[in-house]
């Protein structure tokens, strides 16, 4: 059993010309088995705490804890979450010339394992893993995210979760820009890691289609840079027909 | 972990010098055997402006070599070439000056103070399966060394051939190459120089008809190394490919300069060169022409050049030419850009539990995957990546 702890976390991103807070006091508890549902309008803050829990560099965390399972995730870098179990899906993956998917997910297994993953067991792993997400054999071969249209670049994330095998998972908007049958792959594929491992998951999203496939523990709704409200599957269902105009309105006062 | 927000720059805009031609046609260019006709560069030379001339006195001389008894500047290892090897070339002693003549300070002392050019000479219709090579070691920094090589590839002959420079000299060199109808010729260019060399190089070629020549040029060592690649035709289909690999470190200046002079239809150039930069003071130039004739109608070219800066304090230059002289072209473009080091990429990598080292190892390994699949000669790709791997160590020892 995992904990994912966020308490009172303040964030800020350093631009050209400013301190710019997007933070204010998140607090948010995501243990092993939970499938929390963030949902907030655009720029609320759902991919700056997506990369504060990562590590990016960019953002600057000015107060507040993170810990997984009591250990001081801030203190640790970029690679050394993703070891202790931390695993970032992006809204936005970026592309890598030259670095070819399967040297690129034999790599980072290698690194999270601390040890060559065995070479006939990892093939078949991963073909495994691609067909389970309907992923041509030949994306093995192409490069990191190099011309992957919007969907595939999604199930490529999804492809490196089931393989890498983290213990708390941050999607962001993972469903977004994907059909509705590769949308139901997508959420195939996180369940099947659910049911596998355990997996503690937030789910940050602007739909409630995702959640007809992965359904949340928790919804949470994320305005200015905090929750504003937590409740049970059955406020996302609200949020969809009311919006967020009365949490921005509250949030403004 | 150092952040640069910076995005690569990117352009590209294929045919957009169509009619906006270079103030000065590179056709005009002059040529020349008589050294007074190019006087000491100053730097402020078009072709010599990216150059630090003042650093090139020594190199520029208008002198005989440094030879001190029996110890010569330079040592030429023949051993891989005399199945090859004719009788040394004179000045004047065609081949030698058929298609090589000077075109600038560099090249045309090295040919007044290269008394005997080494010539090669491959036999028509037979494939050399064991590369020919030549290795140059410099004795000493500063000793003027002048060197001119002259291959001839007898029409559907195959080979390659590996020039490799080691050790230091004041170093200036021509190679000047024929590639008979339907032969197929690669030579490959390693500037493997101590930390103290400089380096001069002009490389002509001219390819027969239907014949396929490939320049690679690997520069990794030296203070100053400035090579030109330059190919034109001798008649329809020729095909020809010039390729370039480099790394600079804190001090170093690489050059490249590449001519393709489509003088002939039917004609094909793809000129691909790629870089990496790091430490203060680097500095990488490269300057692709690329002209197309009257004549030359249904021809093909293509130019790349891609730069990859590392740390700051380092800088790339890159400057494609296209001159169009006819309409009737099958393709023309080129591209050309310099990026930062991408940490957007470092960070998704990392983001998966690669430590930062070996992120940036598969970066800068991915960033010349392309070049090294077209370079295609085994030996040539192993010392490079290599010397790849060697570049970056001391790159993270420095950054630790
Ligand atoms: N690197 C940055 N530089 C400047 N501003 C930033 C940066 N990153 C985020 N911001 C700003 O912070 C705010 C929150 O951005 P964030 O991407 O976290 O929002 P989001 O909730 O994920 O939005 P969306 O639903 O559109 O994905 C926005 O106003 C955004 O412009
Ligand atoms: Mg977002």
């Amino acid at each position: 059993m995992t904990t994912l702890e966020i308490r009172d976390l303040h964030v800020s991103v350093e631009t050209d010309t400013e301190h710019k807070q997007i933070l204010r006091g998140v607090d948010l508890t995501i243990n092993s088995g939970e499938t929390h549902a963030i949902m907030g309008p655009n720029g609320s803050g759902k991919s700056t705490l997506a990369y504060a829990v990562a590590g990016h560099p960019k953002y600057t965390v000015t107060s507040g804890t993170i810990t997984l399972d009591g250990e001081d995730v801030l203190a640790m870098g970029v690679d050394e979450r993703a070891k202790a179990g931390l695993f970032l899906a992006m809204q936005y993956p970026v592309e890598v010339p030259g670095v070819t998917v399967s040297n690129f997910l034999r790599t980072a297994k290698t690194s999270i394992d601390g040890e060559a993953p065995k070479l006939r067991t990892w093939v078949k792993d991963m073909k495994g893993a691609m067909e389970a997400l309907r992923m041509d054999p030949a994306f093995a071969e192409r490069n990191v995210n190099e011309g992957f249209s919007g969907g595939e670049k999604k199930r490529h994330e999804i492809l490196q979760m089931e393989l890498l095998q983290p213990k708390i998972a941050v999607l962001d908007e993972t469903d977004s820009g994907l059909d509705v049958d590769a949308l139901k792959v997508v959420a195939e594929g996180v369940n099947r890691v659910k049911e596998q491992t355990g997996l503690g998951v937030m789910l940050i999203t602007h739909y409630t289609r995702i959640l007809r496939y992965i359904n949340p523990d928790h919804v949470h709704v994320f305005v200015a840079g905090k929750v504003a409200e937590s409740g049970g599957p059955e406020l996302a269902d609200r949020l969809e027909n009311e919006g967020y105009d009365r949490y921005v309105q509250a949030a403004a006062v | 972990m150092t952040l640069l927000t910076d995005k690569p720059r990117d352009h590209v805009d294929p045919q957009s010098t169509v009619g906006s031609p270079p103030e000065e046609s590179r056709a005009a260019r002059l040529t020349s055997f008589e050294v007074s006709d190019f006087p000491v560069p100053n730097g402020r030379e078009e072709e010599w402006r990216f150059t630090p001339v003042d650093r090139l006195g020594g190199v520029f001389a208008d002198e005989a070599d440094d030879v001190r008894g029996d110890d010569h500047p330079a040592d030429f290892d023949v051993s891989g070439v005399l199945d090859v090897m004719g009788d040394s070339l004179a000045p004047g002693q065609a081949p030698r000056g058929t298609v090589l003549v000077p075109g600038d300070r560099g090249a045309v002392v090295a040919s007044a103070h290269c008394a005997e050019a080494l010539y090669l000479k491959l036999e028509a219709e037979r494939e050399y399966v064991e590369p020919l090579r030549v290795n140059i070691h410099g004795n000493g920094a500063g000793r003027l060394s002048s060197a001119h090589y002259v291959v001839e590839a007898g029409h559907h002959s195959k080979a390659l051939l590996i020039l490799d420079h080691t050790g230091s000299a004041d170093h200036r060199g021509n190679l000047e190459v024929i590639v008979g109808d339907g032969a197929e010729l690669t030579v490959v260019t390693l500037q493997r120089w101590d930390d103290d060399a400089i380096h001069l190089g002009q490389h002509d070629a001219q390819v027969g008809r239907d014949a396929t020549y490939k320049h690679i040029a690997v520069s990794l060592g030296g203070s100053i190394v400035r090579v030109n690649s330059n190919v034109r035709y001798d008649g329809p289909g020729g095909d020809a490919t010039l390729l370039g690999v480099y790394f600079a470190d804190a001090g170093q200046h690489l050059e490249h300069r590449s001519f393709a002079d489509h003088n002939a239809p039917h004609t094909k150039s793809l000129v691909t060169y790629k870089g990496a930069l790091q430490g203060d003071g680097a500095h990488t130039v490269w300057v692709g022409d690329v002209l197309i004739r009257k004549e030359a109608e249904g021809i093909d070219t293509y130019e790349l050049n891609r730069n990859l800066v590392l740390t700051d304090g380092a800088r790339a230059d890159s400057i494609p030419n296209l001159e169009i002289e006819t309409g009737e072209i099958a393709g023309a473009g080129h591209a050309s850009s310099t990026g930062r080091f991408d940490d957007e990429q470092l960070f998704y990598l990392m983001s998966r539990g690669i430590d930062e080292t070996n992120a940036r190892r598969l970066v800068v390994r991915g960033f010349f995957a392309d070049i090294i699949a077209k370079i295609g000669v085994p030996e040539v790709v192993d010392t490079l990546m290599a010397a790849i791997e060697e570049e970056l160590e001391a790159d993270m020892g420095a950054a630790a």
